[in-house]
């Protein structure tokens, strides 16, 4: 088994490739073939993948599965897990089989739909799991490639315009990074991240065109991968290219986008910009806490006068994200765990929510609020799962939403009490939209006559949810399922950060101390 | 002595005789009729060639250093002969179709070979202009195959005066060169330049070096290059765009290092500025661009521009990495031309990018590959070319050009979307009069081989880094 990391990575691909080779024709069989053939990878995926998360042993801080090999260049393919980064991997394989059954009703190009999908859970598996930086950086662009043409080519009526506009703004966020990258394997010798995390960036201070850079080196490094991760999560005010990519995706391609490719920017803070640049990070988290505390309540406020479903929930998830990036910047051990807690539990519910909105949408084909009224009426069972997910994303007790937006807002109070007071409100603004808008959709008299035959939902629906619910109030109610496996790993982070910060209190201090002394003379 | 010499440039003496022989083959029997296989044995010539050129080892200096055969020339002279041997096969189809079948063709194309091999393995600023003449020379001819076409002998003279005037550009700087050093050799010029170069010689290398960037159409001298792309016939554009690109940026690498290493400094900023507005202009212009020719014409500025990213490094990784961009440029651009060639409908060839509308639905796998190779031209990973990019931006940051490379990569940004515009048309377009699909057997093979190409040399790429970088390691010292 020593090599199972890269087994759980490539099996999707695997799929996709004999689906691309072997599967012929395009009738309801050769269609059918093709759903069964995926679902039967992301299932044997998940499987597989439970083998690591069994096998893990969460005592242990350090990186476990590790697979090292020659690559060109003096690059590595490397691959590992730690605390952190297996939760994210057991998120996306969980998921992905969810995702699968979803677009079971898709008739359009489904042998298509079906490779890029299976192809982006390779890419999305592999950016977890990459310990090399050439290698990560490899697998999280190589992501916009399927999600730009599951936009463009199963997207909504102006899907043109979202996915150039989702692939532009993550590429030009992400290339930046790369000239980061490169600086970093000139400078360090190495694209080895646990070697790169050791490693000691120079933090002191000098001056680029007459300006002083605080911070260094590290300070350019790290807003390099600012750019590319505040891009991807995304923080207000880089966040544009989210709504209009979700309303445009398809069903499926918004849960994955909402549930799993939004996490690959808090996952790449957590990785990179902590532990490699932590004085930087120490510098400038008061700017990320702020971003953050605006982006909770500006995305709030321009939810609630949202008119279209999906675009409601997709600032929703804005808001969310910005929980993650306050808890991370919090710097402590409450507001790290609260933040991984926070991705994972948004992952499931984000995607449930953006399923729900799938279940009516696949039935009227609109996603306007005003479209809708009344549902409980005809769809009870609907309008229970709807209201558990809509309680869960306002976060109330007893579900997953609960437990982190509460770790995260006790780390931003220890870091910084305006942002908590801030951010708090945004717990409040979001039980208005959740709550405005699920009275709006399911709640009334059914009066509308376009959706006086309306069905509830089926089985298949109600089995794609099952689990989904479950995990929600699992984690609700026992949240040590999480943090008992990111705690040593976020500890020994927490540590990290904290003894580089004060040796470089205690570098910048002598440097003081020599450029006082010879005025003391 | 002499004997030595004459086994040093055996290869391009083969080539040489060989070009005559076809020539009068050609004259003396039934013409045309038989080039169709003239290309073919033009084709395996190269082959053999490039296998001749790869066994060779050590660095062979002849006739009194003015031809130089070392690895950093059999690099590049194996890329040449190699792309031009299956840009050649690639357009026999196509010419035949449209009676454009010659034999002066692939003779043509084998004078230019030589040019090129020439090019590269001057020692001296004479062999130099000879090989770049015979190289123009023979392309001038070609760009203006199709007679009868207006846009064709546009394409053709338009090359010519421009080329004519780069190469009086060229011919003055190599003038001032020779006034202040004394002598046109490289090895001459670079002990005259020990001490730090004269203003006079600073003067002549300027001029020398706007020729080049006429040569490998780096921008602000690439005005030719979309004009003369859009007219020649397909299958020379094709060649345009690989061997002589490789030739003339392996010849500018040549003249900066052997001649003038000792003042990196000195020219160093000028290959920074092509470098820099290559890839700006190649990115900006292409997004208006509806003719794929024309495209590809601003992509092949931009990617020069990323690929003199390397030579402006001033290491000898740089170099690496710009021989490694160059043979993966290659690579690609063989398969977008196998793509372009095979694009037409009824019989009829057609540039125009929206004829593409859906092409994913009839065609798939042609589109698949076509996809993968417009990723990799675009930079993105896992894609090769995105490797290519890697070792460039590298050479520049250690060549301390970061703001080059910081600005290379937002250029490139703009550059995907022309990339991504074609991926929209093939793949999220509407239904409209669909182009023929069943076209030749070869360009399918070539284009399919070029895309798996970019996919799976993500693995090693094809062992060419130890390569690229012993020939690097013999140019730069």
């Amino acid at each position: 088994m020593g090599n199972l990391l890269s087994l759980t990575t490539f099996i999707p691909l695997l799929g996709a490739g004999i689906l691309a080779l072997f599967l012929r024709g395009d009738d309801a069989a050769a269609q059918r073939n093709a759903k069964w053939v995926a679902l039967a990878t992301t299932v044997f995926t998940f499987l597989v993948s439970l083998f690591i998360l069994a096998d893990f042993d969460p005592a242990a801080p350090g990186f476990q599965f590790v697979e090292d090999r020659q690559w060109l260049l003096g690059l590595r393919y490397k691959l590992g897990v730690d605390g952190i980064s297996l939760l994210f991997v057991m998120l996306t394989t969980f998921l992905m089989p969810l995702v699968i059954a979803a677009c079971w009703d898709v008739t359009h190009r489904v042998k298509e739909y079906m490779i890029a999908f299976l192809v982006l859970e390779t890419l999305m598996i592999g950016v977890f799991v990459a310990l090399d930086l050439v290698l990560f950086y490899l697998f999280f662009e190589a992501g916009l490639i399927p999600m730009f043409l599951i936009i463009g080519i199963w997207g909504g009526k102006n899907r043109i315009y979202a996915s150039f506009k989702f692939f532009l703004y993550t590429f030009l966020g992400s290339v930046l990074m790369l000239v980061a990258m490169v600086a970093m394997f000139a400078q360090a010798g190495t694209t080895d991240i646990p070697t790169l995390m050791a490693y000691n960036f120079s933090s002191q201070t000098f001056p680029i065109l007459g300006v002083q850079i605080l911070g260094g080196v590290q300070t350019l490094l790290w807003f390099a991968f600012f750019a590319s991760f505040a891009v991807k999560m995304p923080m207000w005010p880089v966040h544009t290219w989210l709504p209009d990519a979700h309303v445009q995706a398809p069903t499926a391609g918004s849960v994955v986008l909402a549930a799993i490719l939004l996490k690959m920017g808090g996952y790449g803070f957590l990785r990179f910009s902590l532990p490699m640049f932590p004085v930087a990070s120490e510098i400038w988290a008061p700017l990320v806490l702020w971003l953050s505390a605006i982006a909770i309540v500006y995305t709030s406020l321009v939810a609630l006068v949202q008119k279209d479903i999906k675009k409601l929930i997709a600032y929703s998830s804005v808001a969310h994200m910005g929980f993650v990036t306050a808890g991370i910047f919090a710097l402590n051990q409450q507001g790290l765990d609260g933040a991984v807690f926070q991705m994972i539990s948004h992952g499931f519910i984000s995607g449930a929510l953006f399923l729900g909105v799938g279940v009516i949408y696949d039935r009227m084909h609109t996603r306007e609020i005003d479209a809708y009224g009344g549902l409980v009426n005809r769809m009870p069972a609907y309008a229970a799962v709807f209201l558990l997910f809509t309680m869960a994303n306002v976060g109330l007790p007893g579900t997953s939403g609960f437990v982190g937006e509460f770790l995260t807002l006790m780390g931003m109070f220890q870091a910084n009490t305006w942002v908590a007071a801030v951010a708090t409100t945004g717990v409040i603004f979001s039980a208005a939209y959740a709550l405005y808008l699920y009275r709006r959709v399911v709640m009334g008299d059914l009066i509308k006559e376009s959706l006086k035959s309306i069905t509830d939902m089926t089985a298949r629906e109600k089995w794609i949810f099952a689990p989904l619910v479950v995990m929600t109030i699992l984690l609700g109610v026992y949240p040590s399922l999480v943090t008992d496996i990111t705690g040593p790993s976020v500890a020994a982070l927490v540590d990290q950060v904290e003894v580089a910060v004060a040796a470089h209190g205690s570098q910048s201090a002598v440097a003081a101390a020599e450029v006082a002394a010879p005025a003391q003379h | 002595m002499f004997s030595l010499d004459l086994q040093t440039v055996l290869p391009e003496v083969i080539l040489s005789v060989y070009a005559m022989v076809a020539l009068m083959a050609g004259v003396y029997t039934t013409k045309d009729k038989s080039a169709g296989l003239l290309i073919w044995a033009t084709a395996a010539m190269f082959t053999l060639m490039a296998f001749l050129i790869a066994t060779r080892e050590g660095t062979d200096p002849a006739f009194f250093n003015s031809f130089i055969d070392d690895g950093f020339a059999r690099f590049a002279k194996v890329t040449i002969l190699l792309s031009a041997a299956v840009v050649l096969v690639m357009s026999q189809e196509y010419l035949a179709r449209r009676n454009l079948l010659r034999f002066e063709y692939p003779v043509l194309v084998t004078l230019a070979v030589v040019g090129m091999m020439v090019m590269v393995s001057a020692g001296d600023l004479m062999v130099l202009y000879m090989g770049i003449e015979l190289q123009s020379l023979a392309m001038y001819v070609v760009a203006s195959l199709r007679r009868d076409s207006e846009k064709s002998t546009e394409a053709g003279l338009k090359y010519f005066v421009l080329g004519a005037l780069s190469s009086g550009l060229m011919l003055y700087g190599a003038s001032l060169v020779y006034g202040f050093a004394g002598t046109t050799q490289f090895e001459g010029i670079f002990i005259a330049t020990a001490l730090g170069a004269p203003l006079g010689l600073i003067f002549g290398l300027v001029f020398l070096m706007v020729g080049f960037a006429f040569k490998v159409s780096a921008a602000p001298f690439h005005m030719w290059t979309p004009d003369v792309y859009e007219g020649a016939p397909t299958p020379v554009t094709a060649f345009m765009a690989t061997a002589p690109k490789v030739a003339a940026i392996a010849l500018f690498a040549r003249v900066v290092y052997d001649g003038f290493g000792g003042v990196v400094g000195d020219w160093q900023q000028i290959v920074a500025f092509l470098s820099l507005v290559s890839v700006f202009w190649g990115g900006v212009a292409a997004i208006g661009q509806t003719n794929i020719k024309r495209l590809m014409a601003y992509s092949s500025i931009a990617h020069m521009g990323f690929a003199l990213m390397g030579l402006a490094s001033g290491t000898a990784f740089g170099v690496q990495a710009m021989l490694i961009y160059m043979a993966i440029y290659v690579t690609m651009n063989i398969g977008t031309f196998a793509f372009i060639l095979s694009m037409e409908r009824d019989g009829r060839p057609v540039t125009d990018i929206n004829a593409l509308h859906m092409y994913s639905r009839y065609a798939p796998m042609r589109a698949l590959a076509m996809l993968v190779l417009l990723f990799s031209l675009a930079g993105v990973p896992p894609m090769v070319g995105f490797f290519g990019k890697l070792y460039v931006l590298r050479a520049a940051y250690e060549g301390g050009l970061t703001w080059l490379a910081i600005l290379g990569v937002i250029a490139s940004v703009i550059g995907a979307f022309y990339y991504l515009r074609i991926v929209y048309y093939m793949y999220f377009g509407e239904e409209r009069e669909a182009l023929d699909t069943g076209t030749s057997p070869l360009l399918w093979g070539v284009l399919m081989a070029s895309a798996a190409v970019m996919v799976f040399g993500v693995i090693n790429l094809f062992g060419i880094e130890p390569l690229a970088a012993a020939a690097a390691a013999t140019l730069v010292n």
